[in-house]
């Protein structure tokens, strides 16, 4: 099956929540929706149920228009970041639930909660109760009950934003592994860039209510098309310097200044904000034309086996991601390295006019 | 100011413990210097809620004594005990204004109010709190609304000891870094003992200089965020800690030789003397992903494996594969060299770690 | 185009409710304003008499004694059943099968039918057989509530306190259960005494049942009827006559539709002002508590 969603506007109350998106799922595709906390991932998730109806545009499912279609007759299955199961009902209940509905012969039942089960790892609790279980196992089922129906659409909202960590990591692994052997359209909404890059596929990037990106995962990572776009997808965010460009040389103010990337140079002088990724910012010099930075410690945030330190120069902010554990004081002074030949050039529109030539190497390769 | 001390300290909720799985929290003993800022991690579960209201005085301990500065506070009820606690959902009164929020522990206490007011706009001023002063409490956000409860902390000169319960849930994500600098500051200015209670590594590690890990109700490390990343002293810690976390390999020692199943593990002499002298049935080798390379082709000392995936994460890949059926992660740095279906991988001799009966044992390495 | 016709064809599923409140509230409220502007004298005999029926209702001062009795009596019980309601409901047990028990016990007196609540007490007050006043009056206190309006009063308050107070304690029992344990704990690491945690902790998270509470037992006290009639048919006299029992009274009693259309109009706009009252008060207090409520 694939999905098209066609010129879709959704208005509530005055005011927009979705505006002029455009998409086209591919057959037995995953799909990330990234964006943050009300950017219209929730709202575009219930348009192409069918739970809402769009102010404006079509919405075709194998090319038939299905837009005025009621949710029941779409054949689609919904996760959500609540673990929603029906409390008086066993795991096997639960997860046999739709089939029941659609007068699945009982043998069959028995055949497909049992496999579904087993991948979820929930075969050892088919006759507890929802309530007696861990938020993980709540979650395993609820996601059992929306894969057991052969689905055309699967949509999972956040689903995993309620767990621990070490148990979002199992599951998303999981489900990735789940939907190789399908043939249904899913969708994964996300605020989180990571979970996005662990997921693959392809990612569409929202931000209030427009559709900024679609494309496969790793080429929306390395070429976004704009500003926001390169923003929402890192995590910490790609570090964002207003600087002028003339006809050989990026200056961020009078004492900083260096030569710019052959790449650059066909770019009309002008205001540009250049973008950094925070991975490619170091506490050593990488090669000999790196600029030095003198600048303050603001915190160091330390993750297992990375830390994110969060800096500041007396003109910008600047994040650095650095693997292994580096540990700093509040204010403490330190000099970091910009590597002046992987910056992503913006233009005050906010659309990308350079991409640092290391980052498409990397597309080409992948 | 005060040294907390946990002397023999267990606690059972039931009021006749048999086994060891009745308690939430085993006999430990454990020290929490004066002016240290400590983090309580672990899974849900795991029993370091229940530890943390025993040091509070929330809850009373069935067996073992709680020590503050050398005396005995069992019985004392929190109102007694010179702490302060920060909940997960911020507590505020609603009806009064920031200001007489921050006053309130001090008025309780029947301070005089010439005394109140310095001492309220001091910690106003610290927290960025000061323009919010006369609102009513309720209109801040969430991580106002934080801030305001750990000033009710602050205010108090006799505060000996902060508590922190997963204070950052509700903090929006973008926000949260900033909270994190806020209390390093603070702790960096004030010579206060604080304990933060998480499960999420990343706060554990950015806050504290020390962390204890807790499984199964007790402490399996007590160590700064290196040595828990660099030599994790339990299995547990070594799977928590890190994204994704340790590998582990159940081995045996045969003629000679480590065999991992069947295969033989070209190790070194010193961990395969070790692993000779552990004389127990269970003894595993750790390896973290970030110390596995992959080539192409075999090299001294790799073993061959199956290449499941490769997961593009943007900084860095994610390498699965499997060696005698059993799954591994290794973690390949941005722009690593493509791998085939099969290839070959090297566990770096220096950061394999030996576990005997789960817990960590030194190999003389030379 | 085609939302359009959607919501043409939803405006059809909506009918069958307005055909219903046609039926059960817009009819018989017209037949009310119907009566209230005519002087019905027999079947085939009326006479229009536009705002006349009006006049003499709100200048009638046997009602308007009534319509201030009934403030006077719902501002009393209100004055004693919310603080007894909230003290009640703070000193019940928080679990276990106490808080079972006392719940039951407690909701004992919502269960009686009115007009059986009205027996109860009138039997109770009764000074030959009643304990109630069999006991007041071996103790040399003279009670009568056939007699003595004071007594009266006192005993219509008394009853209507016993059948109501607990609707009042269950709402903010449930209000109180409600609070998160962390602010009760927050406060006791803050020193907060008794006074300060109800002050500042229980009150401001009552305010919304109590509301509530308010609002339903001052629309109740307004119609209140079976008990009193029962009890003390209004008397002695008519002190405690309100205004249910005259309207009553007039329609049924001495079959005077016009004039008890007029009232039954004048009461029910009376009733709708003071709901709207509470409903923008409640409403306003809303907007008061979540300022970012429209994000």
């Amino acid at each position: 099956m694939s999905l098209h969603l066609q010129n879709i506007d959704h208005v509530v109350g005055g005011q927009s929540h979705i505006s002029g998106v455009n998409l086209e799922l591919e057959p037995g595709s995953f799909n990330v929706l990234l964006g943050r906390t009300l950017a219209g991932k929730t709202t575009l998730m219930r348009l192409m149920a069918g739970l809402e109806q769009p102010t404006r545009g079509r919405i075709f499912m194998d090319g038939k228009d299905v837009t005025g279609v009621s949710v029941r007759k779409r054949n689609v299955s919904m996760v959500y970041q609540q673990f929603i199961n029906y409390p008086s009902m066993t795991v096997r209940d639960n997860i046999a639930s739709p089939l029941k509905l659609a007068n699945t012969p009982q043998q069959e039942i028995d055949r497909r909660v049992g496999s579904i089960a087993e991948m979820l790892h929930i075969e050892h609790l088919l006759d507890r109760y929802p309530q007696e279980l861990s938020g993980g196992q709540q979650q395993r089922t609820a996601m059992g009950r929306a894969l057991v129906k052969d689905a055309d659409l699967i949509l999972f909202d956040e689903p995993l934003v309620n767990l621990d960590y070490k148990l979002r990591e199992e599951l998303r692994d999981e489900l990735r592994e789940l939907f190789k052997a399908r043939n249904c359209i899913a969708v994964y909404a996300t605020t989180e860039p990571n979970e996005a890059l662990a997921l693959g596929g392809n990612t569409a990037v929202l931000h209030e209510g427009k559709l900024l990106q679609y494309g496969p995962t790793e080429q929306v990572y390395r070429e976004p098309n704009g500003r926001h776009s390169a923003e929402m997808f890192s995590e910490p965010p790609i570090n964002i310097v207003p600087g002028k460009l003339t006809a050989t040389e990026i200056t961020f103010d009078q004492s900083l200044h260096f030569p710019c990337d052959p790449g650059l140079q066909r770019l009309t002088p002008g205001d540009y904000d250049f973008g950094v990724r925070a991975s490619h910012i170091t506490l050593k010099p990488q090669s000999a034309d790196d600029l030095e930075l003198p600048v303050l410690v603001d915190v160091a945030e330390i993750s297992g086996s990375e830390t994110f330190l969060h800096v500041r120069h007396e003109r910008f902010p600047l994040v650095l991601h650095l693997a292994g554990i580096h540990e700093f004081h509040v204010n403490d002074a330190i000099n970091v390295y910009f590597p002046t030949h992987q910056l992503y050039a913006f233009d005050k529109q906010g659309s990308t006019v350079h991409i640092p030539s290391s980052a498409q190497g990397s597309v080409a390769h992948g | 100011m005060a040294e907390i001390t946990l002397k023999g300290l267990a606690h059972s909720y039931s009021k006749t413990p048999s086994s060891h799985s009745d308690y939430a929290i085993r006999q430990m003993d454990h020290v929490w210097h004066q002016g240290g800022a400590y983090a309580l991690l672990g899974p849900s579960g795991c029993g370091k809620s229940t530890l943390l209201n025993i040091i509070s005085g929330l809850l009373e301990p069935s067996e073992g004594d709680v020590l503050f500065d050398g005396h005995r506070v069992n019985e004392l009820p929190p109102e007694e005990r010179n702490i302060a606690q920060v909940f997960q959902f911020p507590v505020i009164y609603d009806t009064m204004t920031v200001y007489d929020n921050l006053a309130f522990p001090l008025r309780n206490m029947n301070t005089p109010e010439y005394k109140v007011d310095p001492k309220v706009r001091e910690i106003a001023d610290i927290l960025d709190l000061t323009p919010l002063l006369s609102r009513k409490a309720k209109t801040p956000t969430a991580d106002e609304k934080q801030k305001v409860s750990m000033g009710r902390g602050l205010v108090r000169v006799d505060v000996s000891a902060i508590l922190f319960d997963e204070p950052l849930t509700v903090i929006e994500p973008q926000l949260k870094w900033k909270l994190r600098r806020k209390l390093k500051e603070i702790h960096e200015r004030f010579n206060i003992t604080m304990i933060y209670v998480t499960h999420d590594q990343l706060e554990a590690s950015t806050f504290a200089d020390k962390i204890a890990v807790m499984y199964d109700g007790q402490v399996v490390q007590f160590g700064t965020p290196r040595e828990l990343f660099e030599k994790p002293a339990h299995t547990f810690v070594g799977y928590f800690i890190g994204s994704p976390g340790m590998n582990f390999l159940s081995v045996s020692h045969q003629a000679g030789k480590v065999m991992f199943g069947e295969l033989p593990l070209p190790v070194n002499e010193a961990v395969s003397r070790s692993v000779a002298a552990a004389g127990s049935s269970n003894i595993k080798l750790g390896i973290r992903p970030e110390f596995i390379t992959v080539s192409n082709s075999p090299e001294p000392n790799s073993v061959p494996i199956e290449v499941v995936n490769l997961q593009d994460l943007g900084t860095y890949s994610l390498l699965s594969f499997t060696l005698n059926g059993q799954l591994f992660k290794a973690r390949l740095p941005e722009g690593h060299a493509p791998v085939g279906d099969a290839a070959h991988a090297v566990f770096s001799d220096q950061h394999i770690a030996l576990y005997v009966d789960e817990y960590l044992v030194e190999i003389g390495h030379e | 185009m085609n939302n359009k016709v959607l919501n043409n064809r939803a405006w059809l599923l909506v009918l069958p409710m307005l055909v219903l409140v046609a039926f059960s509230a817009i009819i018989p409220l017209m037949t009310v304003v119907n009566y209230s502007v005519q002087d019905v004298l027999g079947p085939n005999a009326r006479f229009f008499t536009g705002t006349e029926w009006f006049h003499s209702i709100l200048n009638d001062s046997a009602l308007r004694d009534a319509f201030v009795r009934q403030i006077l009596f719902s501002l009393t019980i209100l004055a004693i059943q919310v603080p007894l309601g909230i003290g009640i409901a703070l000193i019940m047990p928080k679990r276990g099968w106490q808080a079972s028990a006392v719940l039951i016990l407690i909701t004992l007196p919502l269960l009686i039918p009115w007009n059986v609540v009205g027996s109860i007490w009138q039997i109770f007050t009764r000074g030959d057989i009643g304990l109630m006043g069999y006991g007041l009056r071996e103790l040399g206190i003279n009670y009568n509530i056939t007699r003595n309006s004071g007594d009266a009063w006192a005993t219509s308050i008394g009853m209507d306190v016993w059948h109501w107070t607990p609707l009042v304690a269950m709402l903010c029992y449930s209000g109180l259960r409600s609070i998160p344990e962390a602010y009760y704990q927050a406060a006791r690491i803050d020193r907060a005494s008794k006074w300060a945690i109800f002050r500042y902790i229980q009150l401001p998270k009552l305010t919304n049942v109590l509301v509530i509470a308010v609002l339903l037992r001052f629309m109740h006290s307004f119609m209140i009827y079976a008990e009193h009639f029962v009890l003390t048919g209004g008397g002695p006299g008519s002190s405690t006559t309100f205004l249910s029992q005259s309207l009553a009274t007039m329609a049924i009693g001495q079959q005077d539709l016009g004039p008890s259309a007029a009232f039954s109009i004048i009461y029910f706009l009376v009733i709708l002002l003071v709901s709207w009252v509470f409903y923008t008060t409640i409403m306003h207090m809303q907007k008061d508590k979540n300022p970012h409520g429209g994000a």
